[in-house]
């Protein structure tokens, strides 16, 4: 029962890193995927503007590295990545778990409704390329709140680390 | 599973710039002859390379929006609300040409959600089983009609009423808020040009209670009651409901009030050029290039008729942009 405890807890950081990866990646994915099928139809019409619409279109990757950022402190932290892991108690397995969620989840929706900014910025540039400033600055808003999050994630997985539980 | 329109409203974003405007419009009025706005609308991207008619180029200008629709769009059944009444249209058509016993060549609509040469022969045939099934009961009771009382105009009330009933049904299926008023406002705005011209003509109430079709912003029973009694009792009741600003435009004219829908639905859909996901933006470019054409058709026409600027001015709608 003991074995099964203390490995649990590798465990639980393992899933905190998967979480944070895969969750903000499926959200980026969703995101890059729905500002590219807005762009290809811009392009149909005006391959010109292929530059301006890249950018949108890569607006929502971000949220992905961000969540790839944080799982690696995270392997990084509970040795997985130098071949040597550590032993985790069940209790920082869980500390290392819920400090992913934050980037786990805000990466997820905000990729996804940054990729609806986006898509509103290339009708925008379409219209009126001269205003592309602007209507980037729009969909950056909605990064603010993936960045914040990969701030708390990134805070706790440090401040876990030197807990000695 | 739900159709996505991302890449459909992103390619729509693009063609709303190629749309003509108010001032595009007022550079055509002002050529001197057909060949010079001609010219202009080549300038503007219309027609194709070849040299065309006047005639030839607004059909292809049709053609050329819906081989667009048909490319964005994978299930064009979406659709239906814009072009149902072209089946029904060719359904009169068909019952028309058969009782008369003439071929419907040209008389057609092509551009249609069912082929008319099958709902034709399907006619001819008396196979009313071969039509969809909306319009199968309608389709044997105005070809009854016809041949028991060779009376067109009733002929017709039984294909238009058929025609509105399934229509506003489309609307009533639709979750999209623009569909949803497109139908309303086509049943409610052919519910008003019927009272009007029902009542300057004296018709009995039987036959206006039949032409009439139901919808929501208007009651059928007052409606058909004050068309009965007289034209100023329709008004009168007209101006009790959601149409009251139309009162003016029926005074002048039917054609007056046909401008005064056509500019209401452009109002209304106006807001979806900022809309950037749903069919919304779609259905409102369709409808914007449909005036547009038609706007374009009407100076043609004055411009080969020589008829004063005035005459058009007074009939040429709102543009989209």
């Amino acid at each position: 029962m003991a074995e099964i405890l203390n490995n649990s807890g590798l465990f639980l950081a393992l899933l905190g890193a998967a979480f944070a990866t895969f969750m903000a990646g499926i959200g980026s994915a969703i995101g890059v995927g729905k500002a590219g099928v807005a762009a290809a139809g811009v392009l149909s019409e005006q391959p010109d503007l292929f530059g301006k619409v890249l950018i949108f279109q890569l607006l929502p990757a971000t949220q992905g590295i961000y969540g790839l950022l944080v799982g690696f402190l995270i392997l990084s932290n509970v040795g997985l990545l130098g071949g040597g892991a550590q032993d985790i108690s069940l209790l920082k397995g869980s500390l290392y778990f819920a400090a992913s969620l934050p980037i786990a989840f805000a990466g997820f929706y905000s990729a996804i409704h940054q990729s609806k900014c986006s898509v509103a910025g290339i009708g925008t540039v379409v219209k009126k390329p001269d205003q592309m400033g602007k209507a980037l600055i729009l969909p950056a808003m909605v990064e603010t709140y993936a960045i914040l999050a990969l701030l708390i994630s990134i805070l706790a997985v440090n401040g876990i680390n030197g807990i000695q539980v | 599973m739900q159709q996505d329109y991302t890449y459909a409203v992103a390619r729509i974003r693009y063609r709303e710039t190629k749309l003509l405007s108010d001032a595009d419009l007022g550079s055509l009025m002002a050529s001197k002859d057909v060949d010079s706005c001609m010219r202009l609308l080549r300038d503007k991207g219309w027609g194709n390379n070849g040299e065309l008619t006047p005639d030839s180029l607004l059909k292809l200008e049709e053609k050329k929006l819906w081989d667009l629709t048909a490319e964005i769009i994978d299930d064009l059944s979406v659709l239906n609300f814009l072009l149902i009444p072209n089946v029904f249209h060719n359904l009169k058509v068909a019952i028309k040409c058969i009782t008369r016993d003439i071929e419907p060549d040209g008389l057609f609509i092509s551009n249609a959600v069912e082929d008319p040469e099958k709902i034709y022969q399907a006619v001819k045939s008396r196979e009313y089983g071969d039509l969809p099934e909306y319009m199968r009961d309608c389709a044997k009771e105005a070809m009854t009609t016809l041949l028991q009382t060779s009376d067109g105009q009733l002929c017709d009330i039984i294909v238009d009423k058929a025609c509105m009933d399934y229509v506003y049904a489309l609307g009533k299926e639709s979750d999209n808020d623009i569909i949803r008023l497109y139908c309303e406002l086509f049943v409610a705005s052919a519910d008003i040009k019927i009272a009007v011209r029902c009542a300057n003509t004296g018709k009995q109430q039987d036959f206006i209670r039949r032409a009439l079709a139901k919808c929501d912003t208007l009651d059928i029973d007052r409606l058909c009651a004050a068309a009965c009694e007289s034209r100023d009792a329709v008004l009168s009741y007209l101006g009790t409901t959601e149409y009251r600003s139309a009162v003016d435009a029926i005074t002048v004219s039917m054609s007056a009030f046909e401008k005064w829908c056509d500019d209401y639905l452009t109002s209304v859909l106006k807001p979806q050029k900022w809309e950037p996901f749903g069919i919304g933006p779609i259905v409102a470019y369709i409808i914007a290039r449909r005036n547009e054409i038609k706007a374009v058709r009407m100076i043609l026409s004055a411009k080969v008729n020589d008829l004063p600027d005035q005459t058009i001015k007074e009939r040429l709608r709102d543009m989209y942009v």
